[in-house]
């Protein structure tokens, strides 16, 4: 009989019956991934918010992967159910003491705001698409559909006057400010769904919410620069080495693309030492407190875990981005490699 | 306009009305509703560690009773071994979850290995069996997101099979390890104290089988029950007080070792 | 306005999410007398729990007819151990099963009679063996008789 969590249980680790690994893989994806989306999220608003000017192109692409990454976030939820079908009995009995049962509100409510940015966003374009598609004469099937498509994406909102697109604009602005604190809120919620489990004294840490969405807002914007690195690059490769009237050459694109990379990294660095000083305040304090359950964590974090924690995670995750953010004149390359150092250490 | 009495007939309105929301309800008139009914019981669990020999019959009683896969390594309750050495060592294990007793003076240390220990060398040494404790404030209710799990009249916490969705939060709330997912039908399982048999007037299956006494179940609500005289005048413990759930089972004999 | 749009899209989402709740939530589901945290369940699962048939049906249900093998357990320092603890539960026997499985193998004897001499437990004072030296590859009940093992 197949025991849920024994094939990916270490048994040598566990003595007592009952005791297996119940959440992995896909537990581990959500807080990453919900992580993900409210630092893209953050990215965007510095831009629509606080007006970071630098900020316009990532401010606009930002937004993007956060929404696509948005409506992954619940699959591996979902599949980590064992009656994934019943998963709507959230929304139908919602038991609010549970922290996951709120996920289900704190998320669609999030989901909303970052869609409704969108398409305020891209309102201009679905209304021209939408309208082109129907004053053309002979449609194919095709076309039809796509027509439907952007229909209904337009909301029957077709009026795209100069001072209907400046209310989307305003729209936007005021979105962007109440999403800050509900993505901080999604991913904090995140962490204190893990903070607190008492029976794990690991996680139980009233920090545990601060730390998730420090460290959300660094992955969230090293993941941020990475996908724009690379979108960029290829944009760039693609160009003909011979300049071409109205296009930008690469020496163009290369230029905007550092000094967006730059700026950028700038937040990283200060999100980052944000992160690392509250991880480090936790563990300082245990150890000074010395409480009982440290007894059971210092065997944890000192002895089985040790290289997971200090080598991998300390060292080359955080240590290591930290120092080449830092040194002077950054170049993209480096910044590619400490994005996915921080990537890596926060997988671990 | 809002004149003061207006104000205070709205409040008190509002007051009254809310009242009647149940969960209100039962905060302001708890102490009345336990009073008025006296009948509905508080399901509590003694184990004498002094007597328990680490048979296994409970843990086999248990998981027939109670359908739970005889040979997978998941159980609702279970015996734990503690050996204590003279130099200070504590050793424990719990093969199978002790459902085929104690057979031999070898200990299981991980998986295949077996630690001999000398007689001479034993400073003490016991048998903890292990169910639900049936918190007062159990933590595992609490972190349920769909009210799956629950706590009754009486005591004793439940799961729903038809609406738990097996999200495991439960699992990992649990300071006691005593929930697991069901292989069969994946979803929460743990022990209920045989809810079943002890509405039926019959004592839980492991109560039964136990042939020394070591497993008692009582109403802590009756002073006059065995267990609940050896709970108000004995000197008792229980696990993990510091957790502040409250367990329901109270354990004689327990030792700091014990986890 | 335009911009209200989206809000619309919103406020039709959650109106169909409470059309479902109407529908798909059974009717006895509530909050009972330990309060939203600890009592919000549907209320007919506290019958499905109670209604489950118990398996293990006591000495008692065995009487009627095995009366002289309970006399004689009964007499015996094993008269403390349950029938079903041997012979398995009963459940309807002896219309389903009709036989019940008897456990005769040693190592049911070893459960008790393991020499496990731990100090502050009862286990020491019971009449044990070392299960290697003692008659290695008998079956216990070739010399002992288990309703009756003073004899």
């Amino acid at each position: 009989m197949e025991v849920h969590g024994e094939a990916w249980t270490l048994k040598e680790l566990f003595v007592y019956p009952n005791e297996y690994v119940y959440w992995s893989v896909q537990i581990v994806m959500y807080p990453f991934m919900t992580g993900v989306v409210a630092g893209a999220f953050v990215l965007s608003s510095l831009y629509h918010v606080f007006g970071i000017k630098q900020l316009r192109g990532m401010a606009r692409f930002s937004l993007v992967p956060s929404f696509a990454l948005l409506l992954a976030v619940p699959l591996p939820l979902l599949f980590h159910l064992l009656q994934p079908r019943r998963a709507f009995n959230v929304f139908l009995t919602p038991h609010f003491t549970s922290a996951i049962a709120a996920f289900g509100v704190v998320f669609s409510a999030y989901t909303a705001i970052v869609a409704s940015e969108l398409w305020f966003l891209y309102r201009k374009h679905f209304v021209t698409v939408a309208t082109a598609l129907r004053e053309k004469r002979d449609r194919s099937l095709r076309e039809t559909l796509l027509l439907l498509l952007y229909s209904a994406l337009t909301l029957g909102a077709y009026d795209i006057s100069e001072n209907a697109l400046r209310k989307d604009e305003n729209a936007t602005r005021v979105l962007a400010g109440i999403g800050i604190p509900v993505a901080c809120f999604l991913h904090g919620y995140a962490g204190f769904i893990f903070g607190s489990v008492k029976a794990n004294a690991l996680w139980m840490t009233p920090l545990m919410p601060v730390i998730f969405i420090m460290s959300a807002v660094v992955s969230g914007i090293a993941l941020c620069m990475l996908t724009y690195i690379v979108v960029m690059e290829v944009r760039r490769m693609r160009l003909s080495a011979v300049p071409v009237p109205h296009q930008p050459t690469r020496e163009e694109i290369k230029g905007v693309e550092l000094s967006e990379i730059t700026t950028t990294a700038k937040y990283l660095v200060l999100f980052m030492i944000f992160a690392i000083s509250l991880e480090l305040l936790d563990l300082i304090f245990r150890e000074y407190t010395a409480l009982k359950s440290w007894d059971v964590l210092r065997r944890i974090i000192y002895g089985r875990d040790f290289t997971n924690i200090f080598i991998l995670q300390y060292l080359i995750g955080n240590l290591v981005p930290f120092v080449m953010l830092l040194l002077p004149n950054l170049t993209i390359r480096r910044a590619v490699v400490s994005a996915c150092c921080w990537c890596f250490s926060v997988c671990s | 306009m809002i004149t003061r009495r207006n104000f205070v007939r709205g409040l008190l309105r509002f007051a009254f009305g809310i009242s009647w929301h149940p969960s209100v309800a039962t905060v302001a008139f708890r102490k009345r509703a336990m009073g008025e009914e006296g009948q509905a019981p508080r399901w509590a669990f003694l184990v004498d560690t002094y007597k328990c020999v680490g048979c296994g019959f409970c843990v086999k009683a248990c998981k027939l009773e109670n359908d739970v896969p005889y040979d997978a390594n998941v159980t609702r309750t279970w015996v734990e071994r503690y050996i204590l050495t003279k130099s200070g060592e504590v050793l424990a294990d719990t093969p199978k979850g002790g459902r085929d007793g104690f057979i031999t003076p070898k200990v299981q240390q991980n998986t295949g290995h077996y630690r001999e220990v000398k007689p001479e060398e034993i400073a003490k040494a016991f048998f903890v069996p292990k169910l639900c404790n049936q918190c007062e404030n159990p933590p595992c209710v609490q972190v349920c997101p769909v009210g799956a799990t629950y706590q009754t009249e009486d005591g004793v916490v439940l799961v729903d099979r038809q609406w738990c969705i097996g999200c495991g939060y439960c699992i990992m709330a649990c300071p006691y390890g005593v929930r697991f997912f069901h292989p069969v039908y994946k979803v929460a399982d743990k022990c209920n104290f045989c809810y079943h048999r002890i509405h039926q007037g019959l004592k839980p299956a492991c109560v039964e089988a136990c042939p020394f006494e070591a497993r008692l179940i009582g109403d802590l609500n009756n002073p006059d029950a065995p267990v609940t005289r050896f709970i108000n005048t004995q000197r008792v413990g229980v696990l993990k007080e510091d957790y502040g759930t409250k367990p329901q089972v109270y354990y004689a004999g327990l030792s700091k070792e014990v986890r | 306005m335009h911009v209200w749009r989206p809000l619309y899209v919103v406020l039709a989402l959650i109106a169909g999410v409470l059309v479902a709740r109407h529908v798909l939530v059974p009717r006895d589901f509530g909050v009972s007398s330990r309060g939203y945290t600890y009592g919000w369940h549907r209320k007919s699962n506290e019958a499905e729990w109670k209604a489950i048939k118990p398996k293990y049906r006591g000495r008692d249900y065995c009487k009627d007819c095995h009366e002289e093998q309970i006399k004689n357990i009964l007499q015996s320092p094993h008269a403390p151990i349950q029938c079903e603890n041997c012979h398995g539960p009963a459940m309807d026997h002896p219309d389903t099963p009709e036989k019940l499985p008897i456990t005769r193998d040693r190592e049911q004897c070893l459960r008790c009679h393991t020499h496990l001499p731990y100090p502050g437990s009862a286990r020491a004072k019971i009449k044990g063996i070392v299960p290697e030296k003692h008659y290695a590859d008998t079956e216990c009940s070739a010399c002992h008789n288990p309703h009756h093992p003073g004899q």
